[in-house]
């Protein structure tokens, strides 16, 4: 393994443990994405052959994709750990959030209440997830281990120090942490760390036609959830997704790339972020993520 | 450990152009795309900048965006062909001085700004004051501006000498080298300045890319245990693995070890990095490894393995410790207060037996004191209610250091750095 992954690796391995020893309830947020998939190979070297002390958490849209879907089941039960789907529609259904309608609606949003809800139900004190501070603004100011409130709310101008390698994991009641064990890992980080551990993908990272249509100067795939309006003519299109988030909100790529290896030369010669070039819910503003963020997205 | 990537914090007074010295170094060594640009560049028109105005890569936050500051440290990454760099930017106002020390105590290298026609203001003077306290290995200390004052030697050479001679006020040495920059124009940030012919010396991207600092560690391998993995599985019975991270020095199989602060003796056995899949001879300072003892003692969280077959006279079983403290919270450090003391994974109960000084970080003397409110420098004395094996922090950055922690909230109010007794 390239020395910087090792490095990464380590400190990755590091936090994980840290946070489950000092801790009484984490939870690790699988979604079947590229970074919580790192995360449990992390997960695999920081406590094998024991099992996780953790479950695995998924906040379900139900505007995932299929392939996303079957491939964070197929893992969950590859590795024998518990997977806990917390539903939107559910969320929806109590009526503590209500759907957005329109062509442009989305369930993204949504997702903090029913994170949320997840938490107070299986009484979560640790939500680890795969964001890294080269993801955003907002997120590159993040620390490692990031408090939140009752409300799940962020606060960013009163972030704890971080100091050395020492993690304080400690809380009041009614807090709880969320911690990014992979905050310092860019993009080509991960997959190159993909490549070397040879980690399996959803199949919609990789290059494939597929019917899309165009809006905002970006290229969406069409899903149950999804649906061109008159105006947006369908196209097919060799494209792949460089994120796997809800998919009213996450666009695709024209890409030839099959392999990890063609992946990675794509995106060595990109000249765009991966936010910049597939999230739609990063530009509703120039705070559009710090605003999320406040009020408890991951 | 090795400096493949060097993780660089930088620290300026407001208005001192660091923004803009981030912004310009990123820019120039292309480390900005396309998407990145043209936020930067919409945002400098909505705002009725008359540039492109680079500073603006740093802001993250609404309210430093609203208030055209920085509130807290962000991190970036870049690469050139050269190396890796991690960014630490950390900002300049005295209420957020928790924050750059977040960066400084991670970096490997300190960026300080100096504004060429302000000089060295009391900010200043505190930024050189931290980097020098926590030990930063290696300073560089930026005129920046020198387009204000016509690119003049005399006063690059004046702010240096003003530099110099706080720096040897201070209890602490550091290794400092100075470079004239104007951030604005990108002279000796990734080209060498046309305008400065009297300055040849390599720019601050070069110096980057080239810096060495080197590590303070003891010497001894030393392994903080985190967690004792015991599957409960058949195959894997008798198995007990001691999970941490290497914080000094190298382990290897076969090496006779001490427990501290037990005193228990063994023998490593293995050492994994992922049990299952490979087994390595040795781990150095910085890896996550699992370590098997070739005899079933009791080794725990929070305590040490430590490769040699006597504790080392450098590294003592402590249950007082003299710290250096930059003290971070608004409830003052004062006699008999309660706290944690956390030492890598180790965390004992405490109590602040005396404040003993404070240091004025403009005149660099240690005054007398009793109390340290937010933000001040100084020096504490800890009773601790169990064992710490410790050495000092100028001998070893990890284990001469410890995290203070206010158990009513949970907060973390000081940094401490222990001074040999």
């Amino acid at each position: 393994m390239l020395p910087h992954l090792s490095r990464l690796e380590d400190e990755a391995i590091y936090i994980l443990r840290e946070a489950c020893a000092e801790r009484e309830k984490p939870a690790l947020l699988f979604s079947g994405g590229k970074d919580s998939i790192v995360l449990l190979r992390i997960a695999e070297k920081a406590f094998r052959p024991a099992r996780f002390p953790f479950p695995l958490l998924h906040v379900d849209t139900g505007h995932n994709f299929d392939e996303v879907i079957e491939f964070r089941d197929r893992r969950a039960a590859e590795l024998g750990e518990r997977l806990i789907v917390a539903r939107v529609q559910d969320s929806i259904d109590r009526g503590t959030v209500r759907d957005e309608t329109g062509p442009r609606a989305s369930r993204n949003r949504l997702q903090s209440t029913t994170l949320l809800e997840a938490v107070a139900e299986h009484e979560l004190d640790v939500l680890f997830g795969g964001a890294r501070r080269d993801e955003d603004r907002a997120r590159a100011k993040e620390r490692i281990v990031s408090v939140r409130d009752e409300l799940g709310q962020w606060n960013p101008s009163a972030q704890r120090p971080e100091l050395w390698q020492v993690l304080n994991l400690h809380i009041r009641r009614g807090q709880h942490l969320r911690v990014f064990p992979i905050s310092n890992w860019t993009e080509l980080d991960v997959w190159q760390y993909i490549a070397a551990e040879q980690l399996a993908l959803p199949s919609i990272y990789f290059s494939h036609r597929r019917e899309v249509f165009e809006r905002d100067r970006m290229l969406y795939g069409v899903t149950a959830a999804m649906r061109p309006t008159e105006k947006e003519p369908v196209f097919e299109e060799s494209v792949r997704f460089r994120t796997v988030g809800d998919s009213t909100c996450t666009g695709a790529v024209r890409s030839t790339a099959k392999t990890i290896d063609e992946v990675i030369e794509e995106i060595i010669a990109s000249d765009i972020t991966e936010r910049g070039a597939t999230r739609a819910d990063d530009k509703f503003s120039e705070a559009a993520m710090e605003d999320r963020k406040r009020e408890g997205y991951f | 450990m090795s400096t493949d990537t060097l993780i660089c914090a930088t620290a300026g007074s407001v208005d001192d152009g660091k923004s803009t010295l981030i912004g310009r170094l990123l820019y120039d060594a292309r480390a900005l795309l396309r998407d990145q640009l043209a936020h930067i560049e919409e945002a400098s028109q909505r705002r009725g900048f008359s540039r492109t105005e680079l500073a603006l890569v740093t802001d993250g936050l609404r309210a430093e965006r609203e208030q055209g500051i920085t509130i807290d440290a962000a991190w970036r990454y870049f690469a050139t062909p050269k190396r890796r760099f991690v960014l630490a930017d950390t900002p300049g106002h005295v209420q957020y001085t928790r924050n750059m020390i977040t960066g400084a105590s991670q970096a490997d290298v300190a960026i300080v700004l100096i504004d060429a026609e302000r000089g060295l203001t009391e900010q200043t003077r505190r930024h050189l004051a931290i980097t020098a306290l926590l030990r930063v290995p290696l300073v560089f200390a930026v005129v920046n501006k020198m387009d204000r004052v016509g690119f003049k030697q005399e006063r690059f050479d004046e702010l240096v000498s003003e530099a110099q001679a706080h720096l040897s006020r201070l209890p602490w040495a550091t290794t400092v080298k100075y470079l004239p920059v104007c951030a604005l124009d990108g002279d000796n940030v990734v080209e060498r300045s046309t305008r400065m012919s009297w300055y040849d010396g390599p720019a601050l991207l070069e110096e980057l890319e080239t810096a060495e600092p080197a590590p303070v560690e003891l010497g001894a391998g030393v392994l903080a245990v985190q967690w004792v993995i015991r599957p409960q599985r058949e195959d894997y019975a008798s198995f007990r693995g001691l999970a941490g991270r290497v914080v000094s020095g190298t382990l290897a199989v076969g090496d006779e070890v001490v427990i501290a602060p037990s005193g228990l003796r063994s023998r490593i056995a293995r050492i994994d990095r992922h049990v299952g899949a490979e087994s390595t001879p040795a781990a150095s300072r910085g890896a996550s490894v699992i370590v098997s003892l070739a005899d079933d003692i009791d080794a725990s969280r929070g305590t040490y393995v430590i490769a040699r077959p006597e504790l080392p006279a450098e590294l003592a079983i402590r249950r007082r410790l003299t710290v250096e403290v930059c003290w971070m919270n608004a409830s003052p450090a004062v006699r008999g207060k309660k706290i944690w003391v956390k030492h890598q994974s180790r965390r004992v109960v405490a109590q602040i037996a005396a404040v003993t000084h404070k240091l004025d970080v403009v005149s660099g003397k240690a005054e007398s004191a009793d109390t340290l409110v937010q933000n001040d420098l100084g020096t504490l004395e800890l009773v601790l209610g169990d064992d710490i094996p410790a050495t000092a922090y100028i001998t070893d950055r990890a284990l001469g250091s410890v995290l203070l922690v206010d158990p009513t909230d949970g907060e973390t109010v000081g940094a401490a750095m222990l001074v040999d007794p």
